[in-house]
Protein backbone atom coordinates (compact mmCIF):
# COMPACT_ATOMS: atom_id res chain seq x y z
CA UNK A 1 0.00 0.00 0.00
CA UNK A 2 1.27 3.22 -1.26
CA UNK A 3 1.94 5.45 1.96
CA UNK A 4 4.07 8.43 0.33
CA UNK A 5 4.02 8.76 -3.77
CA UNK A 6 5.95 11.70 -5.52
CA UNK A 7 5.54 12.36 -9.43
CA UNK A 8 7.32 14.21 -11.62
CA UNK A 9 9.30 16.53 -9.08
CA UNK A 10 11.23 18.88 -10.53
CA UNK A 11 13.20 21.53 -8.65
CA UNK A 12 15.57 24.41 -10.31
CA UNK A 13 16.87 27.70 -7.93
CA UNK A 14 17.00 30.69 -10.35
CA UNK A 15 18.80 29.01 -13.45
CA UNK A 16 19.97 25.90 -11.15
CA UNK A 17 18.11 23.10 -11.97
CA UNK A 18 18.25 20.72 -9.03
CA UNK A 19 15.72 17.96 -9.84
CA UNK A 20 14.41 17.02 -13.53
CA UNK A 21 11.57 14.72 -12.39
CA UNK A 22 11.87 12.25 -9.51
CA UNK A 23 9.40 9.57 -9.08
CA UNK A 24 9.03 8.26 -5.58
CA UNK A 25 6.67 5.74 -3.94
CA UNK A 26 7.25 4.73 0.13
CA UNK A 27 4.73 1.83 0.94
CA UNK A 28 3.54 1.79 4.39
CA UNK A 29 6.43 0.30 7.07
CA UNK A 30 8.79 0.28 3.85
CA UNK A 31 12.34 1.29 4.88
CA UNK A 32 13.69 3.16 1.66
CA UNK A 33 17.54 4.05 1.12
CA UNK A 34 18.04 7.28 -0.60
CA UNK A 35 21.24 7.42 -2.05
CA UNK A 36 23.66 9.34 -4.37
CA UNK A 37 26.54 11.59 -4.87
CA UNK A 38 26.81 14.78 -3.30
CA UNK A 39 24.99 17.33 -5.13
CA UNK A 40 22.53 14.95 -6.58
CA UNK A 41 19.72 16.36 -5.32
CA UNK A 42 18.84 14.05 -1.97
CA UNK A 43 18.56 16.84 0.25
CA UNK A 44 16.67 19.28 -2.31
CA UNK A 45 13.82 16.24 -2.54
CA UNK A 46 13.57 15.79 1.12
CA UNK A 47 12.81 19.53 1.83
CA UNK A 48 10.02 19.49 -1.06
CA UNK A 49 8.95 16.60 0.77
CA UNK A 50 8.81 18.32 4.17
CA UNK A 51 7.57 21.32 2.71
CA UNK A 52 10.20 23.79 3.39
CA UNK A 53 10.70 23.87 -0.60
CA UNK A 54 8.17 23.83 -2.66
CA UNK A 55 8.62 22.11 -5.95
CA UNK A 56 8.12 23.57 -9.05
CA UNK A 57 6.33 20.50 -10.52
CA UNK A 58 5.00 17.27 -9.95
CA UNK A 59 3.26 15.64 -7.21
CA UNK A 60 2.99 14.72 -3.78
CA UNK A 61 0.52 12.66 -2.15
CA UNK A 62 0.63 11.08 1.38
CA UNK A 63 -2.05 8.23 2.01
CA UNK A 64 -4.15 9.19 -1.37
CA UNK A 65 -4.07 12.81 -0.78
CA UNK A 66 -2.08 16.12 -2.04
CA UNK A 67 0.09 17.64 0.39
CA UNK A 68 1.25 20.22 -1.81
CA UNK A 69 -0.63 23.04 -0.53
CA UNK A 70 0.36 22.01 3.10
CA UNK A 71 2.86 24.08 5.39
CA UNK A 72 5.50 22.32 6.89
CA UNK A 73 4.06 22.25 10.13
CA UNK A 74 0.53 20.73 8.84
CA UNK A 75 2.29 18.27 6.89
CA UNK A 76 4.12 17.21 10.30
CA UNK A 77 0.83 16.89 11.83
CA UNK A 78 -0.44 14.48 8.59
CA UNK A 79 2.73 12.40 10.15
CA UNK A 80 6.17 13.85 7.93
CA UNK A 81 9.19 13.92 10.28
CA UNK A 82 12.23 14.64 9.76
CA UNK A 83 15.25 13.77 11.75
CA UNK A 84 18.32 16.39 10.76
CA UNK A 85 22.28 15.77 10.77
CA UNK A 86 22.85 18.12 13.35
CA UNK A 87 19.88 16.37 15.23
CA UNK A 88 18.08 20.01 16.23
CA UNK A 89 19.10 19.05 20.08
CA UNK A 90 19.17 22.02 23.08
CA UNK A 91 22.51 20.24 24.30
CA UNK A 92 22.50 21.74 27.56
CA UNK A 93 18.97 20.63 28.49
CA UNK A 94 17.64 17.21 29.32
CA UNK A 95 16.21 14.53 27.63
CA UNK A 96 12.83 15.20 28.54
CA UNK A 97 12.97 19.05 27.68
CA UNK A 98 14.28 18.14 24.54
CA UNK A 99 11.46 15.51 23.42
CA UNK A 100 9.20 18.40 24.46
CA UNK A 101 10.47 20.77 23.10
CA UNK A 102 8.28 23.68 22.26
CA UNK A 103 5.16 21.95 23.35
CA UNK A 104 6.03 21.32 26.85
CA UNK A 105 2.73 20.13 28.86
CA UNK A 106 1.48 22.44 31.52
CA UNK A 107 -0.29 22.20 34.77
CA UNK A 108 -1.97 25.09 36.83
CA UNK A 109 -0.91 26.02 40.00
CA UNK A 110 -2.52 29.21 42.00
CA UNK A 111 -3.53 30.23 37.82
CA UNK A 112 0.53 30.04 36.96
CA UNK A 113 0.94 27.80 33.50
CA UNK A 114 3.77 25.79 35.43
CA UNK A 115 5.79 22.73 32.73
CA UNK A 116 4.75 19.68 33.99
CA UNK A 117 8.28 18.36 34.82
CA UNK A 118 6.65 14.93 36.37
CA UNK A 119 4.47 14.22 33.34
CA UNK A 120 7.67 15.55 30.80
CA UNK A 121 9.98 12.90 32.19
CA UNK A 122 7.31 10.23 32.34
CA UNK A 123 6.07 10.52 29.04
CA UNK A 124 10.37 10.73 27.98
CA UNK A 125 10.64 7.69 29.61
CA UNK A 126 7.82 5.74 28.16
CA UNK A 127 9.40 7.06 24.80
CA UNK A 128 12.66 5.46 25.44
CA UNK A 129 11.19 2.18 26.20
CA UNK A 130 8.92 1.77 23.27
CA UNK A 131 12.26 2.17 21.41
CA UNK A 132 14.76 -0.05 23.22
CA UNK A 133 17.40 2.70 23.32
CA UNK A 134 19.77 3.00 26.35
CA UNK A 135 20.45 6.27 28.14
CA UNK A 136 22.68 6.76 30.95
CA UNK A 137 19.70 9.28 32.75
CA UNK A 138 17.09 10.84 31.37
CA UNK A 139 17.96 13.83 33.87
CA UNK A 140 21.22 14.85 32.64
CA UNK A 141 22.12 17.01 29.71
CA UNK A 142 22.19 15.25 26.19
CA UNK A 143 25.21 17.43 24.93
CA UNK A 144 26.98 14.59 27.50
CA UNK A 145 25.50 11.44 25.40
CA UNK A 146 27.40 9.92 22.68
CA UNK A 147 26.25 10.45 19.38
CA UNK A 148 24.30 7.14 19.60
CA UNK A 149 22.47 8.02 22.39
CA UNK A 150 21.66 11.84 21.16
CA UNK A 151 20.39 10.06 18.14
CA UNK A 152 18.06 8.08 20.36
CA UNK A 153 16.91 10.86 21.81
CA UNK A 154 16.01 12.50 18.39
CA UNK A 155 14.08 9.51 17.23
CA UNK A 156 12.47 9.49 20.41
CA UNK A 157 10.97 13.22 19.86
CA UNK A 158 9.87 12.52 16.23
CA UNK A 159 7.85 9.28 18.00
CA UNK A 160 5.98 11.59 20.13
CA UNK A 161 4.47 13.50 17.05
CA UNK A 162 3.47 9.89 15.96
CA UNK A 163 4.45 9.51 12.16
CA UNK A 164 3.41 7.88 9.40
CA UNK A 165 7.03 8.68 8.26
CA UNK A 166 10.45 9.24 9.20
CA UNK A 167 13.10 10.84 7.16
CA UNK A 168 16.70 10.81 8.79
CA UNK A 169 19.88 12.65 7.05
CA UNK A 170 22.68 10.82 8.01
CA UNK A 171 22.06 9.54 10.76
CA UNK A 172 25.10 6.85 11.21
CA UNK A 173 27.58 9.51 9.33
CA UNK A 174 29.37 10.77 12.90
CA UNK A 175 28.92 7.99 14.89
CA UNK A 176 31.29 5.20 16.21
CA UNK A 177 31.77 2.09 15.01
CA UNK A 178 30.08 0.27 17.73
CA UNK A 179 26.99 2.56 17.84
CA UNK A 180 25.85 2.53 13.95
CA UNK A 181 24.36 -0.93 14.89
CA UNK A 182 22.05 0.30 17.72
CA UNK A 183 20.98 3.68 15.09
CA UNK A 184 20.39 0.78 12.85
CA UNK A 185 18.66 -1.31 15.16
CA UNK A 186 16.05 1.78 15.86
CA UNK A 187 15.10 1.88 12.74
CA UNK A 188 14.04 -1.86 12.64
CA UNK A 189 12.10 -1.10 15.79
CA UNK A 190 10.71 2.22 13.63
CA UNK A 191 9.67 -0.40 10.83
CA UNK A 192 8.40 -3.10 13.24
CA UNK A 193 5.27 -0.74 14.56
CA UNK A 194 4.84 -0.05 11.17
CA UNK A 195 6.13 3.68 10.24
CA UNK A 196 8.13 3.68 6.93
CA UNK A 197 11.55 5.45 6.98
CA UNK A 198 13.82 7.15 4.05
CA UNK A 199 17.36 6.71 5.72
CA UNK A 200 19.34 8.92 3.18
CA UNK A 201 23.16 7.36 3.88
CA UNK A 202 26.85 7.83 2.24
CA UNK A 203 27.27 4.30 4.13
CA UNK A 204 26.54 1.99 1.46
CA UNK A 205 26.68 -0.63 4.03
CA UNK A 206 24.55 0.57 6.48
CA UNK A 207 21.82 1.14 3.92
CA UNK A 208 21.91 -2.52 2.26
CA UNK A 209 21.88 -3.86 5.80
CA UNK A 210 18.31 -2.36 7.04
CA UNK A 211 16.55 -1.04 3.69
CA UNK A 212 13.90 -2.75 2.45
CA UNK A 213 14.48 -0.53 -1.24
CA UNK A 214 17.43 1.83 -2.49
CA UNK A 215 16.22 4.72 -5.07
CA UNK A 216 19.58 6.00 -6.30
CA UNK A 217 19.57 9.92 -7.23
CA UNK A 218 21.83 10.49 -10.02
CA UNK A 219 21.71 14.09 -11.85
CA UNK A 220 18.43 15.03 -10.07
CA UNK A 221 16.81 11.88 -11.18
CA UNK A 222 15.90 8.67 -9.51
CA UNK A 223 18.64 6.69 -11.37
CA UNK A 224 17.73 3.12 -9.80
CA UNK A 225 15.42 1.93 -7.95
CA UNK A 226 16.88 -1.24 -6.26
CA UNK A 227 15.27 -4.24 -3.96
CA UNK A 228 17.75 -4.65 -1.21
CA UNK A 229 17.67 -8.57 -1.08
CA UNK A 230 18.46 -8.51 -4.80
CA UNK A 231 21.25 -6.17 -5.55
CA UNK A 232 25.30 -5.81 -4.64
CA UNK A 233 27.25 -3.17 -3.57
CA UNK A 234 28.73 -3.07 -6.93
CA UNK A 235 25.44 -2.53 -8.75
CA UNK A 236 24.52 0.40 -6.05
CA UNK A 237 27.97 1.86 -6.86
CA UNK A 238 27.56 1.74 -10.74
CA UNK A 239 23.97 3.44 -10.38
CA UNK A 240 25.67 6.17 -8.35
CA UNK A 241 28.66 7.37 -10.65
CA UNK A 242 26.70 6.34 -13.58
CA UNK A 243 28.36 3.75 -15.07
CA UNK A 244 30.13 5.78 -18.10
CA UNK A 245 26.41 7.26 -19.04
CA UNK A 246 28.34 10.38 -20.50
CA UNK A 247 24.99 11.80 -22.41
CA UNK A 248 22.95 12.38 -19.31
CA UNK A 249 25.59 14.08 -17.35
CA UNK A 250 26.61 16.26 -20.59
CA UNK A 251 22.36 16.97 -20.16
CA UNK A 252 22.25 17.23 -16.61
CA UNK A 253 25.59 19.90 -16.55
CA UNK A 254 24.16 21.89 -19.76
CA UNK A 255 20.53 22.90 -17.69
CA UNK A 256 22.97 23.98 -15.19
CA UNK B 1 48.39 9.65 42.88
CA UNK B 2 45.40 8.24 42.33
CA UNK B 3 43.59 9.87 39.58
CA UNK B 4 39.52 10.58 40.67
CA UNK B 5 37.31 8.32 39.09
CA UNK B 6 34.08 10.23 37.55
CA UNK B 7 32.24 6.94 37.17
CA UNK B 8 32.70 5.02 40.51
CA UNK B 9 28.77 5.28 42.14
CA UNK B 10 27.39 8.87 42.98
CA UNK B 11 28.48 9.63 46.38
CA UNK B 12 26.09 11.78 48.44
CA UNK B 13 27.56 15.20 47.60
CA UNK B 14 26.84 14.49 43.50
CA UNK B 15 23.58 12.87 44.60
CA UNK B 16 23.00 16.27 46.21
CA UNK B 17 24.45 18.15 43.41
CA UNK B 18 21.61 16.65 40.89
CA UNK B 19 19.12 17.14 43.65
CA UNK B 20 19.61 20.61 43.75
CA UNK B 21 20.46 21.80 40.00
CA UNK B 22 17.08 19.35 39.19
CA UNK B 23 14.71 20.72 41.36
CA UNK B 24 16.24 24.55 42.82
CA UNK B 25 18.23 25.06 39.41
CA UNK B 26 20.91 26.03 41.64
CA UNK B 27 24.86 24.76 41.87
CA UNK B 28 25.55 23.39 45.13
CA UNK B 29 29.07 25.09 44.90
CA UNK B 30 28.04 28.35 44.76
CA UNK B 31 26.02 28.01 47.97
CA UNK B 32 29.04 26.21 49.65
CA UNK B 33 31.22 29.40 48.52
CA UNK B 34 28.76 31.91 49.90
CA UNK B 35 28.56 29.98 53.49
CA UNK B 36 32.30 29.60 53.26
CA UNK B 37 32.54 33.05 52.47
CA UNK B 38 29.86 34.07 55.17
CA UNK B 39 31.61 32.29 57.75
CA UNK B 40 35.54 33.57 57.05
CA UNK B 41 34.24 37.31 57.10
CA UNK B 42 32.20 36.13 60.71
CA UNK B 43 35.46 34.86 61.89
CA UNK B 44 37.53 37.83 61.09
CA UNK B 45 34.90 40.55 61.34
CA UNK B 46 33.52 40.79 64.65
CA UNK B 47 30.98 43.03 63.04
CA UNK B 48 29.94 41.14 60.26
CA UNK B 49 27.32 38.67 61.50
CA UNK B 50 24.29 40.38 62.49
CA UNK B 51 20.74 41.35 61.46
CA UNK B 52 21.64 44.54 60.76
CA UNK B 53 24.81 44.26 58.77
CA UNK B 54 22.49 41.46 56.46
CA UNK B 55 20.31 44.30 55.56
CA UNK B 56 23.22 46.22 54.94
CA UNK B 57 24.52 43.69 52.06
CA UNK B 58 20.63 43.11 50.93
CA UNK B 59 19.98 47.10 50.98
CA UNK B 60 23.52 47.05 48.49
CA UNK B 61 22.75 44.14 46.36
CA UNK B 62 18.81 44.89 45.41
CA UNK B 63 19.85 47.42 42.52
CA UNK B 64 22.60 45.26 41.18
CA UNK B 65 20.14 42.03 42.22
CA UNK B 66 17.18 43.67 39.54
CA UNK B 67 19.73 44.06 37.18
CA UNK B 68 21.34 40.81 37.60
CA UNK B 69 18.37 39.33 36.89
CA UNK B 70 17.95 40.77 33.67
CA UNK B 71 21.42 40.45 32.86
CA UNK B 72 20.47 36.50 33.60
CA UNK B 73 17.31 36.19 31.25
CA UNK B 74 19.35 37.86 28.16
CA UNK B 75 22.82 36.04 28.91
CA UNK B 76 20.79 32.18 28.81
CA UNK B 77 19.10 33.27 25.66
CA UNK B 78 22.25 33.53 23.89
CA UNK B 79 22.20 37.27 23.83
CA UNK B 80 24.08 40.42 25.31
CA UNK B 81 22.87 43.23 27.14
CA UNK B 82 25.32 46.43 27.77
CA UNK B 83 23.07 49.30 28.05
CA UNK B 84 21.21 48.07 31.34
CA UNK B 85 23.48 50.63 33.39
CA UNK B 86 22.38 53.80 31.07
CA UNK B 87 18.92 52.77 31.21
CA UNK B 88 19.16 52.35 34.58
CA UNK B 89 20.49 55.74 34.81
CA UNK B 90 17.96 57.23 32.40
CA UNK B 91 15.39 55.38 33.86
CA UNK B 92 15.88 57.46 37.20
CA UNK B 93 16.31 60.71 35.10
CA UNK B 94 12.92 60.21 33.39
CA UNK B 95 11.31 59.35 37.05
CA UNK B 96 12.54 62.63 38.49
CA UNK B 97 12.19 64.45 35.16
CA UNK B 98 7.94 63.41 35.18
CA UNK B 99 7.74 63.77 39.42
CA UNK B 100 9.76 66.63 40.20
CA UNK B 101 9.84 69.14 36.89
CA UNK B 102 6.00 68.16 35.48
CA UNK B 103 4.73 67.53 39.04
CA UNK B 104 3.08 63.59 38.04
CA UNK B 105 1.47 62.17 41.02
CA UNK B 106 3.52 59.06 42.14
CA UNK B 107 2.03 56.25 40.72
CA UNK B 108 2.48 58.17 37.02
CA UNK B 109 5.98 59.04 37.39
CA UNK B 110 6.47 55.11 38.48
CA UNK B 111 5.08 53.86 35.22
CA UNK B 112 7.37 56.32 33.30
CA UNK B 113 10.73 55.00 35.32
CA UNK B 114 9.88 51.53 34.43
CA UNK B 115 8.12 52.45 30.97
CA UNK B 116 11.51 54.18 29.97
CA UNK B 117 13.62 51.67 30.71
CA UNK B 118 10.86 49.04 29.06
CA UNK B 119 11.02 51.00 25.99
CA UNK B 120 14.61 51.46 25.33
CA UNK B 121 14.89 47.45 25.69
CA UNK B 122 11.85 47.16 23.44
CA UNK B 123 14.09 49.04 20.73
CA UNK B 124 17.33 46.81 21.34
CA UNK B 125 15.46 44.24 20.62
CA UNK B 126 13.13 45.73 17.43
CA UNK B 127 16.75 46.39 16.04
CA UNK B 128 18.69 43.54 17.23
CA UNK B 129 15.62 40.66 15.52
CA UNK B 130 14.23 43.02 12.48
CA UNK B 131 17.52 44.80 12.01
CA UNK B 132 19.86 41.78 11.50
CA UNK B 133 22.29 43.92 14.14
CA UNK B 134 23.90 41.68 16.78
CA UNK B 135 23.19 42.53 20.24
CA UNK B 136 26.55 43.22 21.25
CA UNK B 137 26.77 46.29 19.00
CA UNK B 138 22.77 47.24 19.47
CA UNK B 139 23.15 47.43 23.21
CA UNK B 140 26.31 48.86 22.72
CA UNK B 141 24.64 51.65 21.16
CA UNK B 142 21.82 51.93 23.68
CA UNK B 143 24.80 52.11 26.17
CA UNK B 144 25.70 55.51 24.91
CA UNK B 145 22.13 56.63 23.18
CA UNK B 146 21.05 56.10 26.93
CA UNK B 147 23.43 58.21 28.51
CA UNK B 148 23.31 60.75 26.63
CA UNK B 149 19.89 61.27 26.96
CA UNK B 150 19.91 61.07 29.91
CA UNK B 151 22.26 63.92 30.45
CA UNK B 152 19.91 66.15 27.72
CA UNK B 153 16.49 65.31 29.63
CA UNK B 154 18.38 66.37 32.99
CA UNK B 155 20.70 69.12 31.40
CA UNK B 156 23.40 67.63 33.18
CA UNK B 157 22.31 68.07 36.75
CA UNK B 158 21.16 65.78 39.61
CA UNK B 159 16.99 66.44 39.63
CA UNK B 160 16.65 66.70 43.47
CA UNK B 161 13.42 66.32 45.86
CA UNK B 162 11.38 63.40 44.63
CA UNK B 163 7.87 63.46 46.72
CA UNK B 164 7.31 61.27 49.98
CA UNK B 165 5.41 58.65 48.27
CA UNK B 166 8.54 57.73 45.46
CA UNK B 167 11.17 57.85 48.38
CA UNK B 168 9.10 55.34 50.22
CA UNK B 169 9.97 53.19 47.72
CA UNK B 170 13.51 53.66 48.18
CA UNK B 171 13.51 54.63 52.09
CA UNK B 172 10.64 53.25 53.19
CA UNK B 173 10.60 50.00 55.54
CA UNK B 174 8.15 47.35 55.70
CA UNK B 175 8.07 45.23 58.82
CA UNK B 176 11.52 46.75 59.31
CA UNK B 177 12.64 45.25 56.35
CA UNK B 178 13.43 48.40 53.54
CA UNK B 179 11.20 48.49 50.64
CA UNK B 180 13.63 47.75 47.55
CA UNK B 181 15.21 44.87 49.93
CA UNK B 182 11.28 43.90 49.93
CA UNK B 183 11.16 44.57 45.82
CA UNK B 184 14.35 42.79 44.96
CA UNK B 185 13.25 39.56 46.90
CA UNK B 186 10.07 39.61 45.72
CA UNK B 187 10.77 40.47 41.93
CA UNK B 188 13.88 37.77 42.13
CA UNK B 189 11.43 34.92 43.14
CA UNK B 190 8.87 35.63 40.52
CA UNK B 191 11.56 35.76 37.45
CA UNK B 192 12.74 32.69 39.23
CA UNK B 193 9.60 30.99 38.56
CA UNK B 194 9.30 32.43 35.34
CA UNK B 195 12.93 31.16 34.35
CA UNK B 196 12.83 27.76 35.45
CA UNK B 197 9.38 26.24 35.65
CA UNK B 198 7.08 28.43 32.71
CA UNK B 199 6.97 27.31 29.29
CA UNK B 200 8.66 31.09 28.41
CA UNK B 201 11.47 30.36 30.53
CA UNK B 202 12.20 26.89 29.18
CA UNK B 203 12.14 28.34 25.54
CA UNK B 204 14.61 31.12 26.57
CA UNK B 205 16.96 28.70 27.92
CA UNK B 206 16.12 26.47 24.70
CA UNK B 207 16.68 29.65 22.07
CA UNK B 208 20.46 30.12 24.18
CA UNK B 209 21.22 26.45 23.69
CA UNK B 210 20.36 25.88 20.21
CA UNK B 211 18.41 28.54 17.99
CA UNK B 212 17.66 25.90 15.23
CA UNK B 213 16.34 23.52 17.30
CA UNK B 214 14.02 26.19 19.04
CA UNK B 215 12.92 27.22 15.92
CA UNK B 216 12.51 23.62 14.37
CA UNK B 217 10.32 23.20 17.55
CA UNK B 218 8.29 25.84 16.39
CA UNK B 219 9.33 28.79 18.91
CA UNK B 220 8.93 32.41 17.50
CA UNK B 221 12.38 33.23 18.43
CA UNK B 222 12.52 36.69 16.77
CA UNK B 223 9.18 37.45 18.75
CA UNK B 224 10.83 35.72 22.06
CA UNK B 225 13.82 37.40 22.12
CA UNK B 226 12.12 41.01 21.67
CA UNK B 227 10.51 40.28 24.42
CA UNK B 228 13.52 39.26 26.74
CA UNK B 229 15.25 42.93 25.76
CA UNK B 230 12.10 44.56 26.56
CA UNK B 231 11.89 43.01 29.73
CA UNK B 232 15.76 43.24 30.38
CA UNK B 233 14.85 47.17 29.92
CA UNK B 234 12.10 47.03 32.12
CA UNK B 235 14.23 44.93 34.90
CA UNK B 236 17.08 47.91 34.36
CA UNK B 237 14.28 50.77 35.13
CA UNK B 238 12.96 49.11 37.87
CA UNK B 239 16.73 49.34 39.11
CA UNK B 240 16.40 52.83 38.20
CA UNK B 241 13.91 53.35 40.47
CA UNK B 242 15.19 51.60 43.36
CA UNK B 243 18.59 53.65 43.34
CA UNK B 244 17.37 57.22 42.38
CA UNK B 245 14.07 56.87 45.24
CA UNK B 246 16.94 55.69 47.37
CA UNK B 247 19.39 58.45 46.96
CA UNK B 248 16.46 60.81 46.50
CA UNK B 249 17.59 61.77 43.14
CA UNK B 250 17.52 61.38 39.51
CA UNK B 251 21.26 61.22 38.98
CA UNK B 252 22.34 61.27 35.09
CA UNK B 253 25.51 59.07 36.12
CA UNK B 254 23.82 56.73 37.51
CA UNK B 255 24.49 53.03 37.22
CA UNK B 256 27.75 53.83 35.45
CA UNK B 257 29.98 50.19 34.61
CA UNK B 258 26.39 48.33 36.35
CA UNK B 259 26.18 46.34 33.36
CA UNK B 260 29.55 44.78 33.96
CA UNK B 261 28.93 44.31 37.48
CA UNK B 262 25.27 42.43 36.82
CA UNK B 263 26.98 40.46 34.10
CA UNK B 264 29.44 39.24 36.61
CA UNK B 265 26.80 38.27 39.39
CA UNK B 266 24.90 35.95 36.70
CA UNK B 267 28.34 34.07 35.43
CA UNK B 268 29.00 34.12 39.03
CA UNK B 269 25.70 32.25 39.44
CA UNK B 270 26.23 29.82 37.15
CA UNK B 271 24.89 31.44 33.55
CA UNK B 272 26.34 30.35 30.89
CA UNK B 273 27.64 33.79 28.94
CA UNK B 274 26.95 31.47 25.67
CA UNK B 275 23.49 30.66 26.70
CA UNK B 276 21.76 27.46 27.63
CA UNK B 277 21.93 27.51 30.94
CA UNK B 278 21.28 30.12 33.86
CA UNK B 279 18.88 30.60 36.95
CA UNK B 280 18.11 33.78 39.08
CA UNK B 281 18.24 32.16 42.40
CA UNK B 282 21.98 30.98 41.01
CA UNK B 283 21.99 34.81 39.76
CA UNK B 284 20.60 35.86 43.18
CA UNK B 285 23.72 33.62 45.26
CA UNK B 286 26.43 35.43 42.89
CA UNK B 287 25.17 38.86 43.32
CA UNK B 288 25.07 37.76 47.66
CA UNK B 289 28.72 36.27 46.83
CA UNK B 290 29.72 39.69 45.59
CA UNK B 291 28.12 41.51 48.49
CA UNK B 292 29.36 39.75 51.05
CA UNK B 293 32.91 40.37 49.76
CA UNK B 294 32.54 43.92 49.77
CA UNK B 295 30.70 44.34 52.91
CA UNK B 296 32.98 42.27 54.53
CA UNK B 297 36.24 43.57 52.94
CA UNK B 298 34.61 47.04 53.94
CA UNK B 299 34.61 46.15 57.66
CA UNK B 300 37.58 44.85 57.47
CA UNK B 301 39.00 48.29 55.82
CA UNK B 302 40.30 47.15 52.40
CA UNK B 303 40.90 49.93 50.67
CA UNK B 304 38.66 49.75 47.57
CA UNK B 305 41.10 48.54 45.12
CA UNK B 306 42.00 45.23 46.34
CA UNK B 307 37.77 44.89 46.76
CA UNK B 308 37.87 45.45 42.70
CA UNK B 309 40.55 42.71 42.53
CA UNK B 310 39.40 40.23 44.88
CA UNK B 311 35.30 40.09 42.52
CA UNK B 312 37.52 40.04 39.27
CA UNK B 313 39.23 36.99 40.40
CA UNK B 314 36.31 35.48 41.76
CA UNK B 315 34.70 36.04 38.62
CA UNK B 316 37.39 34.05 36.73
CA UNK B 317 37.51 31.45 39.57
CA UNK B 318 34.06 30.92 39.26
CA UNK B 319 34.25 30.26 35.57
CA UNK B 320 37.22 28.44 35.74
CA UNK B 321 35.47 25.70 37.90
CA UNK B 322 32.86 25.67 36.31
CA UNK B 323 34.94 24.68 33.13
CA UNK B 324 36.65 22.03 35.18
CA UNK B 325 33.53 20.29 36.11
CA UNK B 326 32.18 19.99 32.92
CA UNK B 327 35.46 19.04 31.78
CA UNK B 328 35.16 16.45 33.83
CA UNK B 329 31.40 15.29 33.06
CA UNK B 330 31.87 14.89 30.03
CA UNK B 331 34.98 12.26 30.05
CA UNK B 332 34.41 9.18 28.41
Amino acid sequence: MSLLRLTGIRKSFGAVSVLHGVDLNIDAGEVVGLIGDNGAGKSTLMKIVTGIYQTDEGSITLEGKSVLDLTPGERRSRGVEMIYQDLALAKQQDVASNIFLGREPVKNVLGVKIVDRARMKQEAQVMIDRLGAKLPSITRPVGSFSGGQQQSVAIARALTFDPKIVIMDEPTAALAVREVQSVLDLIKQLKSQGISVILISHRLNDVLAVTDRIVVLRQGTAAANLVTSQTTMSEIVSAIVGGGDVEKAAAHESRG
Amino acid sequence: MTPIDAKSAPGPWSRMQEKSIEQLHIRLESIVVLLGLITLMTILSPYFFSISNFMNILLATSTIGVLAIAATFVLSSGGLDLSLGSVMGLSGVVGAAFAVNLGMPTPVAVIATVGAGALAGLVNGFVITRGFVPAFIVTLGMLGIARGLALVISDGRVIYGLPEWMLFIGQGRLFGIPMPVIIFIVVALIMHIVLAYTRYGRHTLSIGDNENAARTAGINVEFHRLTLYTLSGGLAGLAGLLFATRINSGDPTAGITYELTAITAAIIGGTNLFGGRGSILGTMIGALIMGVLQNGLNLLAVQSYYQQMAIGGVLVLAVFIDQYQQRQETKV
